[in-house]
């Protein structure tokens, strides 16, 4: 078959990751050809402001050169400006007459600098700030002449002007509005920023409007030497005139005062245009065959100009060029930051707010930090730190994420202070770590090994340097320190991942849409949902198939089937796979009770099978390791005692004490109660592990108040508290309710559980979904709507019906045989 | 040179699973995809000698059940951008029957 023809016009940031995401979604479907007006392969245009900076070279900035285009059979032509797309004919017309049909049309032709309509500004040395020739020019014009002005103090103004600064030019800011950055910052902010950049030696002229670029008085000593100005017909620029009359000296002009969609060529082919190529959901023009992507388009109504929302694009548009056609780019939330070494800076959503929200403000001055947190209906919708960033990427997810922060709102100002020991001591933690030191102590990853991958391998998100590098992809607690080291190793160009996260690469939906699905439309087994929801992958992969497992069985109790191959080992052998690849065998003990009968079988089977080590474990029950998993099934069936799902993500443990039986202090019967509900839930598949604690009075032995589920006895009755974990990182669990009976107790937590397994995504703790959802909205369902709650527990009553003893079957009734039995040759 | 061993018929290897043969003391996984095309190597992950065989097994390739690194069944090689590869081993399906080439 012959392959259809992709080609690309603009060989910038947002076309070429989109390449990048086709060639590894369908890498035999095109035949690539890509045009691009510079003479240079694909680079990082962000980092032109370290390079101005002189802290990077070009070589530190190439993110593809021109031997990968070679190696993925891209056909590369540089320095050729595509002229004329012949729509009718499908091809398209490079400047040089060299030209290329098309199938499938990409124009990423990013934007160019608004050169402000006054007189002078032809002259020589009057530049915009973009490429890497405007950087070249730069750097050549900071070695002969001594002031520079720049015209706007936005982000890309104050980065140019603080790189013109360190290469020892004299260089004053001018800017139209009272403050700077006043698109990012509030008054306050800009005022203690432009104080920094104040004492870093830059000048600045606020509301100031330029009326006219001068050029170099006839003979005056700045003016060129003779033989320049003959081969240039244009005059050098010499000055700045505002519209107050007042002049200042300039031998180069920067213009930062924003940018246009470059729009030309596909206005000259008729395309519709309005203040950027306008586009679709799915990226593309109004003419279908031709996608348009990047700075040059124009998004309902919105043309973007940072890349994270630009590579979010990439994304849809190579979905819906390898023809999976699923993925729908619906807008961005961007923030900003500024890549001036030594300033802190971070602001995004709405955060100067307005008559319906709420501020809250932590202002030093003297310190040099200022931080505003915008709040409107108990969700955060602004942002503005200055001084301080560290927390910038944890208020950013937030306000993406729109998560309800009624709970944590006493605190939110002081930061995501409980992202782990190590994550979050600050920016400077991260700057501070030396190349060995260790961020990752689950793999073992260095700093250094980080940074080195993201600089290599030019790495943008937290996830890609999960893949490259495994830091942060087990337990998670380095998150916030890896995050910190892609924000200060990237700058500015750091994306915390996208919001609406799908569930995993093969798919572009997320977890609440995939169980939308399944309950919508009835979906009952695996390969029965991925080719509804038009899986990318043929049979899904280790993250999305346990998931997937889990919506089906959660929500089709009885009719769904198991599929033990989409299960994590652990679940598959019902036992947990240690270091060496043997086995441990947790039975479980009712409430952590036990008889001499028990511990007799477990002495008998550690003698006959010569168990290596034995256990009391941190969850009241007793732990044989060591074993071979052949002698699973006869250690189970010896044993006699139901399983402990000490593996799975299930009901694990009910821990309790001893109880108003023998206790002096003890109100309540805790013990009876543990055991009661262990009964009652065990068996219980769940999103993640699930652990519950009784305790017989307040002093809570039990350690009710960091398990998932606890029950405190009063003299009165049970209180119940939800939502606390002790492993990873501390949770207190939070008050429910009070009840009198034990029923009342086994039906709360009962329906609690249930609505969690209904709702909360796959490996979310109990905590994790409550932070999501909102404590009110616990209480709303449990507690404001008696038959709600009676039903959620009937419906959990009735799925553990569904569930045997797993080791039972497989010891008794023979289930799963293979799963156990070594072949020999 | 046909040293074709019989191990198992196919129908005892689970879809999307894998079966464990020992041989010499080695233990070698014999993986089938959701087909019937079945794959054959060094029980043996080449990132901390994790047990593939137990690992979930997907399109072309197993994730090592210990730290999660995929594998390729045909060849052995890690996934990008992990690196490393395990020995394969000669497979074949004949009348519903696997054997392996040792
Ligand atoms: C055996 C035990 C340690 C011991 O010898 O005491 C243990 C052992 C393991 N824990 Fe644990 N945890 C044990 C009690 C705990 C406790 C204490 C408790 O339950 O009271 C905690 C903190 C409480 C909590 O979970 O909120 C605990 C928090 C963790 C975590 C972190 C969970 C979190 O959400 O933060 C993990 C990792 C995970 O699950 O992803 C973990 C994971 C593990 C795993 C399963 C690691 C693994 O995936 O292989 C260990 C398996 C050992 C094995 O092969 O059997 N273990 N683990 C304890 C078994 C209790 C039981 O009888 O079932
Ligand atoms: C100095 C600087 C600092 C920045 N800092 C940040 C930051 O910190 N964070 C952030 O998120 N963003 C930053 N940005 C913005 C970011 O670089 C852009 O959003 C991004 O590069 C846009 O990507 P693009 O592919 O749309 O356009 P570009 O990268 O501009 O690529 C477009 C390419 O198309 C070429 N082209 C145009 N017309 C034609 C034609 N007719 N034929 C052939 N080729 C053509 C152009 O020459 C250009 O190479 C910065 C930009 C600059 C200049
Ligand atoms: S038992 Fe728990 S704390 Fe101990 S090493 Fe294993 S996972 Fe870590
Ligand atoms: S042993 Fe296989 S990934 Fe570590």
């Amino acid at each position: 078959m012959q392959k259809m023809k992709l080609v690309m016009v603009g060989n910038g940031m947002a076309g070429v990751r989109t390449l990048e995401e086709v060639l590894k979604l369908a890498p035999e479907l095109y035949d690539i050809t890509v045009f691009g007006a510079e003479p240079h392969a694909n680079y990082n245009r962000i980092l032109l402001s370290p390079v101005l900076a002189g802290e990077q070279t070009i070589k530190d900035i190439m993110l593809n050169d021109v031997d990968w285009y070679r190696e993925n059979g891209i056909a590369l032509h540089l320095n050729k400006k595509v002229v004329r797309i012949d729509r009718k004919a499908r091809v398209v017309y490079a400047e040089d007459g060299s030209s290329a049909e098309y199938d499938r049309l990409i124009l990423a032709t990013g934007s160019t600098p608004f050169i402000l309509p006054v007189p002078g500004n032809d002259l020589q040395g009057v530049i915009g700030f973009r490429d890497i020739h405007d950087v070249d020019a730069m750097v050549a014009a900071s070695k002969k002449y001594k002031h520079a002005v720049v015209i706007g103090g936005g982000l890309l103004g104050l980065e140019a002007a603080n790189g013109l600064k360190l290469r020892g030019m004299d260089v004053t800011v001018v800017h139209l509005s009272d403050w700077l950055l006043e698109r990012q910052l509030d008054q306050t902010a800009a005022r203690l920023l432009q104080k920094n950049l104040e004492d870093k030696g830059l000048k600045f002229l606020l509301k100031k409007q330029t009326a006219a670029i001068l050029p170099v008085p006839a003979l005056s000593p700045n003016s060129p030497p003779q033989g320049e100005r003959d081969d240039v017909p244009t005059l050098r620029v010499g000055g700045v005139r505002f519209t107050d009359g007042s002049e200042i000296p300039a031998d180069l002009v920067v213009m930062a005062v924003g940018i246009r969609p470059n729009t030309a060529l596909a206005e000259s082919a008729g395309i519709h245009c309005n203040r950027g190529i306008v586009v679709n959901d799915t990226m593309q023009t109004y003419d279908p065959r031709i996608y348009a992507i990047g700075e040059c388009v124009s998004h309902r109504g919105i043309a973007y100009g940072l890349v994270a929302p630009l590579f979010e694009m990439a994304k849809v548009c190579a979905n819906h060029l390898a023809q999976m056609g699923i993925g729908r780019y619906t807008g961005s939330v961007t923030s900003t930051k500024l890549k001036v070494t030594g300033i802190d800076l971070f602001s995004a959503g709405n955060f100067s707010g307005g008559d319906k929200t709420e501020d809250i403000l932590l202002s030093d001055p003297v310190g040099g930090v200022y931080k505003k947190l915008v709040i409107q209906d108990n969700k955060l919708v602004g942002a503005c730190l200055y001084g301080d960033t560290v927390d910038g990427a944890w208020y950013f997810q937030l306000l993406r994420e729109g998560r309800d922060i009624s709970d944590i709102r006493d605190h939110l100002m002081f930061g995501q202070s409980h992202v782990g020991d190590v994550g979050h001591q600050g920016h400077s933690k991260a700057a501070a770590m030396t190349d060995e030191m260790e961020v990752c102590g689950c793999n073992g990853v260095c700093k250094g090994t980080i940074v080195k991958a993201i600089k290599e391998k030019g790495l943008f998100t937290l996830e890609d340097v999960k893949k490259h590098t495994k830091a942060a992809s087990s337990c998670g607690s380095c998150t916030g320190l890896v995050e910190q080291i892609l924000a200060s190793t990237l700058g500015g160009d750091y994306s915390p991942a996208p919001a609406a996260k799908s569930l995993c690469g093969c798919t572009d939906r997320t977890h609440e849409e995939v169980r939308a699905a399944i309950r919508e439309h009835k979906l009952l087994s695996i390969p029965d949902a991925m080719n509804f929801m038009e899986w990318r992958t043929p049979n899904g992969c280790a993250s999305c198939r346990p998931a997937l497992n889990y919506y089906l069985l959660s929500t089709w109790p009885h009719e769904a089937k198991d599929d033990p191959q989409s299960r994590f080992i652990n679940e598959r052998a019902h036992a947990n796979i240690q270091k060496d690849g043997t086995y441990s065998v947790v039975p479980r003990m009712w409430g952590g009770t036990t008889n001499s009968g028990e511990l007799r079988r477990i002495a008998d089977v550690a003698d006959k099978y010569q168990v290596p080590m034995i256990r009391v474990t941190g969850g009241q029950r007793i732990d044989l390791f060591g074993i071979k998993k052949e002698d699973l099934p006869k250690i189970w069936a010896e044993l006699d005692m139901p399983s402990g799902h000490a593996y799975a993500k299930a009901l694990r443990t009910v821990k309790t004490c001893i109880g108003s039986d023998f206790c002096r202090f003890g109100t309540q019967d805790s013990t009876q109660m543990g055991i009661d509900l262990e009964k009652a839930f065990y068996k219980m598949w769940a999103p993640h592990k699930v652990k519950l604690a009784v305790s017989g009075c307040p002093r809570n032995c039990a350690e009710a108040a960091i398990k998932d589920v606890g029950v405190i006895g009063v003299d009165s009755g049970w209180e119940i508290y939800v939502g606390g974990n002790g492993g990873i990182k501390t949770e207190v669990a939070e008050f429910l309710v009070k009840v009198k009976t034990a029923e009342e107790v086994l039906e709360y937590s009962g329906a609690f559980l249930q609505i969690y397994r209904e709702e909360a995504r796959y490996l979310d703790r109990t905590v994790h979904w409550i932070q999501r959802v909102g404590m009110d909205y616990v209480k709303k369902r449990v507690l404001g709507d008696d038959e709600g709650r009676k039903a959620a527990y009937q419906r959990l009553m009735y799925a553990i019906q569904a569930e045997k003893d797993p080791w039972r079957e497989r010891a008794r009734e023979g289930v799963a045989k293979y799963e156990f039995e070594t072949l020999a040759v | 040179m046909s040293n074709w061993i019989k191990v198992v018929p196919l129908s005892e290897i689970p879809k999307l699973g894998a079966r464990v043969v020992r041989h010499n003391g080695r233990d070698i996984a014999v993986f089938r995809n959701d087909g019937d095309g079945v794959f054959a190597m060094n029980d043996k992950c080449p990132h901390k000698g994790g047990p593939l065989s137990q690992g979930i097994v997907s399109g072309d390739s197993v994730t090592c059940p210990m730290h999660g690194m995929n594998i390729r069944l045909a060849d052995g090689r890690a996934v990008a951008p992990d690196e490393g590869c395990v020995g394969t081993y000669p497979v074949k399906v004949e009348a519903g029957v696997v054997y392996l080439q040792l």
